[in-house]
């Protein structure tokens, strides 16, 4: 476990930037005390300060996963956000998409969302950002970016992609093993 | 009855002309023939008006008729009986044949292979048996009941008076022959991995060469310099000489830092992230366009 560098935290940054935009500053000043960003085995981890202190006293063979994991580097050190982290993402998102009830089971498979099912979409919301996915119930579903900015999604076909699939929950169960 | 025997005389000398008919084949120009190969290639022109009309009849007859001289010069040559069959001989074959693999490329040359050519030392050959001088016999140079051989040695002599007399020098020569083995199996390895152009341990990646850059002799100057008891603590630089840069070994910051600092410089890097992003947001500006048109 260790802290991360100066190009990985701008790598973590720019993606967490891209879902909840300034938001990212909350995460790291709290007022309900100290939390962190830590590295182990190529997965950010976000814990409080005491939780971590508490893990350094495992070696870090042993550590399996701290706090909340917020995604992986992989091997191209690129960073890749996971489900966990939707915890995070959902409360201070900065564009969202509500999903119609038929279009929830679609998403929760893996797919990407149609604009056959798209029951809403925040005003303003750029090509290409991340946008947090909603159920009509205001449940969060998982995540993705805008294949279409929002008045682009007026117009478009309804079979065309609006939101390119990135995580949704329905990945604690597919991906199990794989997910910490 | 005497019409009966000579149609069958008549019918029998029929026969055999028809099948000496078939052992005797004529061409015009006589065919080439490589009999080791059993190969024989008919150069006469071809019927086209019979090829084209009926092309499948004409080809098999042409085979057999090729076939069959081929077959005729057989038994022409020499022949001998083996295991109650006759087996002609074949004469070498004529025609050259492209090889089906690639020719093989040499062998990369070893260290000595390359010092001996450059010295110009040559391979003598050597007899395989030497004469021993004490057994006064023929003995093989190398191999089993070499001349020379440990097994000869019932006895050592301690060399001198300044050597101790306890040491077991029986297992000495075993010991250095087992260095010999060792050297030799290194030096080999080295060899493949010349070849191959690896990196070589315990070189440092350094070995002489007939062309180094400025960079690698600058590398192995400072390899020289560091290779001190001291590691090259209190070696003198010289006049108007580089220190060598040195690749910085990668540091990760304190768990139990300083968390202000460490919280600060995220926050840092955060700034410079929203600092590059632009300012006027291109995208709104654009929509509010749109939707301002579509209003109208």
């Amino acid at each position: 476990m260790r802290p991360l560098t100066e190009d990985e935290t701008k790598l973590v940054f720019e993606k967490l930037t891209k879902y909840i935009g300034d938001n990212v500053r909350q995460l790291l000043q709290r007022s309900d005390g100290n939390y962190c960003f830590r590295m182990q085995k190529d997965r950010v981890y976000y814990c409080s300060l005491r939780l971590m202190r508490l893990a350094c006293n495992l070696s870090r063979k042993e550590i399996i996963s701290l706090g909340t994991c917020f995604g992986k580097f992989t091997h191209s050190k690129k960073f890749v956000l996971h489900v966990t982290a939707l915890d995070f993402l959902a409360p201070y998102a900065k564009y969202k998409i509500w999903l119609k009830p038929s279009a929830e089971q679609q998403f929760l498979y893996g797919n990407h969302v149609l604009k056959s099912g798209l029951g809403r979409i925040s005003e303003n919301t750029p090509r290409h950002y991340g946008v947090v996915v909603y159920s009509m119930a205001d449940l969060p579903l998982g995540f993705g970016v805008a294949a279409k900015s929002a008045t682009d999604c007026r117009h478009a076909d309804p079979m065309s992609i609006v939101c390119y699939h990135q995580a949704d929950i329905g990945m604690y169960l597919r991906e199990e093993d794989t997910l910490i | 009855m005497s019409s009966n025997v000579s149609d069958l005389l008549q019918d029998i000398e029929e026969k055999e002309a028809n099948a000496y008919k078939e052992v005797e084949v004529h061409k015009d120009i006589e065919l080439n023939y490589d009999l080791g190969h059993l190969l024989a290639s008919d150069t006469n022109p071809l019927n086209l008006k019979e090829l084209r009309s009926n092309t499948n009849s004409f080809l098999q007859k042409l085979t057999r008729d090729n076939c069959q001289l081929v077959v005729n010069k057989l038994y022409a040559l020499q022949s001998k009986v083996i295991d109650g069959f006759q087996v002609a001989q074949l004469p070498a074959p004529i025609t050259l044949l492209p090889r089906s693999k690639p020719v093989p490329k040499p062998k990369p040359p070893t260290k000595w292979e390359l010092f001996a050519k450059e010295k110009g030392i040559q391979k003598k050959k050597k007899e395989k048996l030497v004469w021993d001088d004490v057994a006064k016999e023929w003995k093989p140079r190398y191999g089993f009941k070499r001349i020379n051989s440990e097994r000869d040695d019932w006895l050592i002599e301690v060399p001198d008076n300044n050597t101790d007399p306890n040491v077991d020098l029986f297992a000495k020569k075993v010991e250095e022959k087992k260095e010999r083995i060792a050297k030799n199996e290194l030096q080999r390895l080295r060899n493949i991995a010349r070849a191959q152009k690896l990196k070589i341990p315990g070189t440092g990646g350094v070995l002489p060469k007939l062309s180094d850059t400025k960079e690698e002799l600058a590398k192995v100057v400072s390899l020289a310099k560091s290779s001190t008891a001291s590691l090259g603590k209190f070696e003198e630089t010289m006049k108007d000489e580089k220190p060598v840069k040195r690749t910085k070994k990668r540091k990760y910051g304190d768990n139990f830092g300083d968390v202000k600092a460490e919280t600060e410089k995220s926050l840092e890097i955060l700034d410079h992230i929203q600092n590059k992003n632009p300012k006027i947001d291109i995208d709104k500006a654009v929509n509010s366009l749109i939707s301002t048109e579509e209003k109208e």
